[in-house]
């Protein structure tokens, strides 16, 4: 058993008077699909939040790697290589698509404010780089001929794709998505498994995932978290969880 | 046709006062674009632009040089300087500490500081106001026996400007920082996700405005050839009238809003007389706001969910 990539214990968030998850463990192990699932308002998307930064845990720790994370600013604990995206989509809409790709390469680039004004040879290597690095994953997500569209004009299962091409930009080692199917058509949701698959077995990303398409959290995901109310309910892999009885107590309500 | 000269004179004068407002707007309006704040103490900068030209150019003629291109090219380079790291100093001291805030602590802060800057220039240099002498005395005629002319110091103006917004626009369409600037300003939180520094950024937005505010307060300075500790609040709130003119937040919107209100202004004085100058800039501003608030080139908020 390798070293888990993620591991978070006893997390909580409390906003004044509500406690929004209350002492949730995670352990993500490197090249997994792990998926968290719970009912609306569970809690889900504030461990996000609390994974990337957003917001400051009131208590529990974070570990990436071993290293803790918790309480570092979201620019830092996205350079250590972790990705998200939102339940609604967050392009830069004025952007071009690929210039979405080349914002999301920024900080693998040599920003020298001179090399920038005198485009030097180094500047402009790597600048094709970029390029060449985002035409490649737009040809993985299928966008590369609306390359210089403005992002806001994609369609919404296009916007989807990009999004997540763009968290490839950062070249993650942990890949967070925050609902990724939500509006999309059954065969939009079918090439986004087929993509999710894609990253963990030939490019070593390990996604978390927060999704309610119980299809597709079922065949993808190596292991579930089940949260109610902000408390950890189960966790297990998909057929524990589809038999636990507890789980079809919260989604189906007593018998 | 003594009319049409007229008018003609008009609009150049108009469109070279209109260009340094244009210079200073760029500071509010790139500001307002990434943080949604309103940089009262920008004028303040400006006024700090125009005193740094002074010094440097009384401080190499105390030295014995007399040359006036090396004056000139010392003034610019010591106001954009030294005005620079008055934005970036400003920003740090008075603002990042307050962000996240609610947005009127550091609207509130911005006019406490522009007070201080006041203030201590008072303080340093005391009231009575500096001359500084025009590098570029004369003009040339474009219409014999001058009845339209255009002075040097206004083709070095249009010169000056012109290079620093193709300069500013380049920057902005092309350099690896532009882009991080426009991501910045469309999606503050998504940009800090995705790896940028946008605490430089937003720096950055308050150097290039800072630097932009000093070749105005040089050129204007130069022109008018006097400054005093208090000219810095009418720039300001002039420059703040171009920006909403043409639509804060959009950096083509402050050139054009900067032009339209030297203009409006010129022909304003014509018919109202020069006393007015001021009331037609802002009743300007008040119907504007009254009939399309989003400025000449602004897009209407959408409320964020």
């Amino acid at each position: 058993m390798s070293r888990p990539i993620l591991e978070a214990s006893g997390l909580t968030m409390r906003f004044g008077g509500l406690l929004a998850v209350n002492g949730v463990n995670l352990t993500v192990n490197p090249k997994q699909v792990v998926s968290m699932i719970g009912p609306n308002g569970a809690g889900k998307t504030t461990v996000f939040n609390c994974l990337t930064g957003f917001y400051q845990p009131t208590s529990g720790s974070i570990l990436l790697d071993g290293e803790p994370i918790h309480g570092l600013p979201g620019h830092k604990i996205a350079r250590k290589g972790v990705v998200r995206t939102f339940q609604n989509v967050r392009l830069f809409k004025d952007m071009t698509v690929v210039e979405n790709l080349l914002i999301a390469q920024h900080r693998h680039l040599n920003t020298n404010y001179l090399s920038g004004l005198f485009k030097t040879p180094a500047y402009r290597r790597s600048e094709r780089q970029a390029m060449e690095f985002a035409a490649h994953w737009l040809e993985r997500v299928n966008l590369l001929d609306l390359a210089n569209r403005p992002a806001g004009t994609l369609a919404y299962g296009q916007q989807r794709r990009l999004e997540i091409a763009r968290c490839m930009m950062t070249r993650p080692r942990l890949l967070m998505l925050d609902e990724p199917a939500a509006g999309l058509n059954p065969r939009e949701t079918e090439d986004l498994k087929a993509l999710i698959s894609v990253l963990r077995d030939e490019h070593d990303v390990t996604v978390l995932l927060i999704e309610h398409d119980m299809k597709l959290v079922m065949s993808i995901s190596d292991y579930i978290y089940v949260i109610n109310q902000g408390t950890p309910l189960a966790s297990g892999t998909p057929e524990q969880v589809r038999s636990n009885p507890d789980v079809i107590k919260a989604y189906l309500g007593e018998a | 046709m003594p009319e049409l000269n007229h008018y003609l004179q008009l609009l150049i004068d108009g469109l070279s006062v209109g260009s340094t407002y244009a210079l200073i707007a760029i500071g509010y309006t790139m500001v307002y674009g990434i943080i949604g704040m309103i940089n009262f103490a920008h004028g303040e900068v400006y006024m700090i632009g125009s005193y740094i030209a002074f010094i440097a150019i009384a401080g190499l003629a105390m030295l014995g040089i007399d040359s006036v291109a090396l004056l000139t090219i010392a003034a610019f380079v010591a106001s954009m300087i030294v005005t620079s790291a008055y934005g970036y100093s400003i920003e740090r001291v008075a603002y990042r500490p307050l962000r996240g805030g609610n947005r009127l602590i550091p609207l509130i802060s911005a006019i406490g500081m522009s007070i201080v800057l006041q203030n201590m220039v008072l303080l340093a240099q005391d009231s009575r106001g500096k001359s500084i002498p025009d590098p570029l005395p004369g003009k040339f005629d474009l219409v014999a026996g001058g009845a339209v002319s255009i002075s040097y110091m206004q083709v070095f103006i249009f010169v000056i400007t012109f290079v620093a917004m193709i300069g500013l626009t380049l920057f902005i369409a092309r350099s690896r920082l532009g882009r991080a600037c426009r991501a910045t300003a469309e999606d503050l939180k998504m940009a800090n996700l995705l790896g940028i520094n946008t605490n430089n950024i937003i720096a950055l937005t308050f150097v290039i405005g800072a630097a932009l505010a000093a070749v105005a307060a040089v050129l204007i300075s130069m022109r008018y050839g006097f400054i005093n500790p208090n000219l810095g609040f009418l720039a300001g709130i002039k420059a703040f009238t171009a920006a909403v003119l043409g639509g804060i937040g959009s950096i083509p919107g402050a050139m054009l809003g900067g032009l339209v209100l030297g203009v409006a202004e010129a022909f304003g004085a014509d018919v109202f007389g020069d006393q007015y100058k001021d009331v037609v800039a802002f009743t300007l501003l008040v119907l504007l706001l009254l009939f399309r608030p989003t400025g000449i080139l602004g897009r209407p908020e959408v409320e964020k969910v």
